[in-house]
């Protein structure tokens, strides 16, 4: 049983990483941009918390660098996308490629550094509940953090003014501009949120969830969480539980490996892409499940006075 | 006129193409001769190119090799000159980079993991006068032979602390990919725990990477979830020691020492020093005495070696330790001796029969006390 507890921790802590970044690339999606660039902010966001916390030994601040490093990236991609009219996949590509190298080569002189010994986080009296206690109140404040995350996010696109006028410069970019809205400022301040909160994920995975740097560490879970935003329908609630469902065949795979259970650890290796696929094939055989959802002009883009 | 201007389009395309192709493959360059370059003319600097698996700061296998090369550099000074390319994928485009290599005048090229073997042996035989050295490989030719290092050694010194240290009984392994190098030590990082402790049971859990510090740290958590207390890893990053700090268990460092990255679990550091091997490699290009061999290096060569060793460890384990090296160094002591007997309860090896190098490469079985099926 005990085992089982660690295995919802574990889960919990993996899905945390993507939930994050993928409701991030919500935000954007919502307005109508396309980032595919989430890969590269993550890692770049993660030298930059990473290097912050060696030099300032504040976890804090080694967040607000790397919302700050996601940040600076993601309005680079909107000053390119929105303003000049690039195209939004290369322009997203090229953004990744760019924080891989980019973060690889800062990151050098970071390589051999550790971050210092920090405190385990727990919930006081409820840690001490037998199971449950190690399954749900031994994690990081983030891990909580992103469920009241998901339902602020739930009410600012549902129930307020300015959720609704984000939504239809996704949907209709010209009947909002028609009613004056500035889309493109919109836009540009949507992409800049989203990569931000890539970067607090990419920073939480060198500061928190593999504590410390080397090259590529993101590991394509800015890929994962893009494909997320598809997969959970556009919806933030789904993305939660999609991200909680990735986690868990990640760390499954090991867990069963540790259990000694006997399944051939490559295909366990393969078991997440495969479940994006599954889904990703079985949500758009029906196309109202993905269209009533998706923002009508996602990653078109838009001219006033065109 | 737009024709015109198409072509020209694509031509410039064509050649920014072959000119980043080109920077890739120079790769970085270390000078080893900053001040010969006054000095009067003298016999061309020997050209030795190393291709790495990974980036050289990975903290442990590619690290490892970088600082035998640079301790090669120190030995021989100007006479030869090295550079190396990091991160190169073992895939055909490894045959791209040795071909590369060699085109720049490499005279002796190094590739350094098991999956160069069979693009470097076709580069070998295009390059006759080019001397190559391939690393855990077994194929070989006239100007192409293999160099290992006994890492098991490590590996069981490892297992002693281990089998000492843990207070659950129940060792893990972060394993990588599964061949005969690999399964060897899991192995014998069991039984150098058994030989302190019978009770020792090995679970394992393999990532199917060498390098993928996020992964590593997933199965390292499985393991310690699944009850294990002491992990040793085959992977190539601290991660695994890392892990172990954050969860208040125990770890060693492999390849390289990896004290600074976990103090508080560290409990030594099972290191490979690749220096005598290249420095002796080297010398005989220089020599002209280079011919073709394999080499399997351990503690007897100064190629293997337990260091930093936790403070809590009991002396007497420590001194085991010392002694298991001595052994290994007049060839008093050896590892794989027999009675050992498999996770299946058959005797592999027989009471008092030593295991050859042949027995050694070919080992895909797990012995008694690991948990698990290897894979296929």
């Amino acid at each position: 049983m005990e085992s089982y507890a660690l295995l919802m921790a574990a889960t919990l802590n993996a899905g945390t990483v993507l939930a994050i970044a993928a409701l991030g690339l919500l935000i954007n999606e919502k307005a109508g941009v396309v980032n595919l660039g989430a890969e590269g902010m993550m890692l770049c966001a993660a030298i930059a918390g990473f290097a912050a916390v060696v030099h300032t030994g504040s976890d804090g601040l080694g967040f607000l660098a790397g919302m700050a490093a996601g940040a600076v990236l993601a309005a680079i991609f909107g000053l390119l996308v929105i303003y000049l009219g690039t195209n939004q996949y290369a322009t997203g590509l090229a953004l990744s490629l760019f924080g891989v190298g980019f973060s690889a080569f800062v990151g050098i002189g970071y390589v051999q550094e550790k971050l210092p010994q920090r405190p385990s986080f727990e919930i006081p009296f409820l840690a001490d509940i037998p199971l449950a206690g190690a399954a749900f109140f031994k994690q990081h404040p983030l891990v909580y953090g992103v469920i009241a995350f998901v339902f602020g996010l739930m009410w600012f696109f549902y129930k307020t003014r300015t959720g609704l006028v984000l939504r239809s410069v996704g949907e209709s970019p010209q009947s909002a501009h028609a009613l004056g809205y500035p889309v493109r400022r919109i836009r540009f301040f949507a992409v800049i949120a989203g990569g931000a909160l890539c970067g607090l994920a990419g920073a939480y995975i060198s500061i928190a969830y593999t504590p410390l740097w080397v090259e590529g560490m993101v590991a394509g879970k800015g890929w994962i969480a893009l494909a997320l935003t598809t997969f959970a329908t556009w919806r933030p609630a789904r993305i939660l539980l999609g991200a909680y469902l990735f986690g868990g065949v990640t760390m499954l795979q090991f867990h069963l490996q540790g259990l000694g259970v006997q399944v051939p650890s490559q295909l366990l290796t393969a078991l997440p892409y495969v479940a994006t696929i599954v889904v990703l094939a079985l949500i758009s055989r029906n196309p109202a499940w993905i269209r009533i959802n998706m923002p009508a002009s996602l990653g078109k883009p838009f001219h006033p006075g065109s | 006129m737009t024709v015109l201007n198409k072509r020209s389009v694509l031509k410039i395309a064509a050649i920014s193409i072959v000119a980043a192709a080109a920077l890739v493959a120079c790769g970085k360059k270390e000078e080893a001769k900053p001040a010969a370059a006054a000095a009067a003319p003298k016999a061309e600097p020997l050209k030795v190119a190393f291709a790495y698996v990974g980036p050289v700061g990975d903290g442990g296998w590619t690290f490892a090799h970088d600082n035998a090369r640079k301790e090669l550099e120190k030995q021989f000074g100007d006479k030869i000159v090295t550079s190396f390319v990091e991160k190169v994928p073992e895939s055909a485009d490894a045959e791209r980079v040795f071909r590369d290599l060699a085109s720049q005048g490499n005279k002796v090229i190094f590739g350094t993991t098991f999956g160069y073997m069979d693009p470097m042996l076709k580069v070998a035989a295009d390059n006759k006068e080019i001397k190559f050295e391939h690393a855990t490989g077994y194929k070989t030719a006239d100007n192409m032979r293999t160099y290992d290092s006994r890492t098991y050694e490590g590996a069981y010194m490892a297992g002693v602390i281990a089998g000492k240290m843990t207070k659950s009984n129940t060792l893990g392994v972060v394993a990588s990919i599964p061949i005969p190098e690999v399964i060897r030590n899991i192995n014998t990082f069991t039984l150098g725990a058994q030989s302190v402790n019978p009770k020792i049971k090995t679970k394992v859990v393999w990532i199917n990477e060498w390098f993928n510090p996020p992964k590593e740290t997933e199965a390292a958590t499985a393991l310690i979830n699944g009850g294990a207390d002491v992990l040793m890893q085959n992977t190539d990053s601290s991660a695994v020691l890392q892990t172990a700090e954050k969860m208040g268990k125990r770890a060693f460092g492999w390849d390289s020492d990896m004290t600074a990255y976990g103090p508080k679990a560290h409990l030594g550091s099972a290191v490979i020093n690749w220096g005598p091997y290249y420095i002796k490699a080297v010398g005989e290009a220089l020599e002209g005495k280079w011919s073709t061999g394999q080499s399997w290096w351990g503690v007897k060569e100064g190629a293997i070696d337990m260091v930093s060793v936790a403070a809590d460890v009991p002396e007497d384990t420590k001194k085991k330790v010392d002694e298991i090296k001595a052994g290994l160094k007049d060839g008093s002591f050896a590892i794989w001796k027999g009675p050992i007997v498999g996770q299946d309860g058959k005797e592999v090896l027989a009471k008092d029969v030593v295991a050859d190098d042949k027995f050694l490469g070919g080992i895909k079985f797990y012995v008694k006390g690991v948990e698990g099926k290897v894979p296929n």
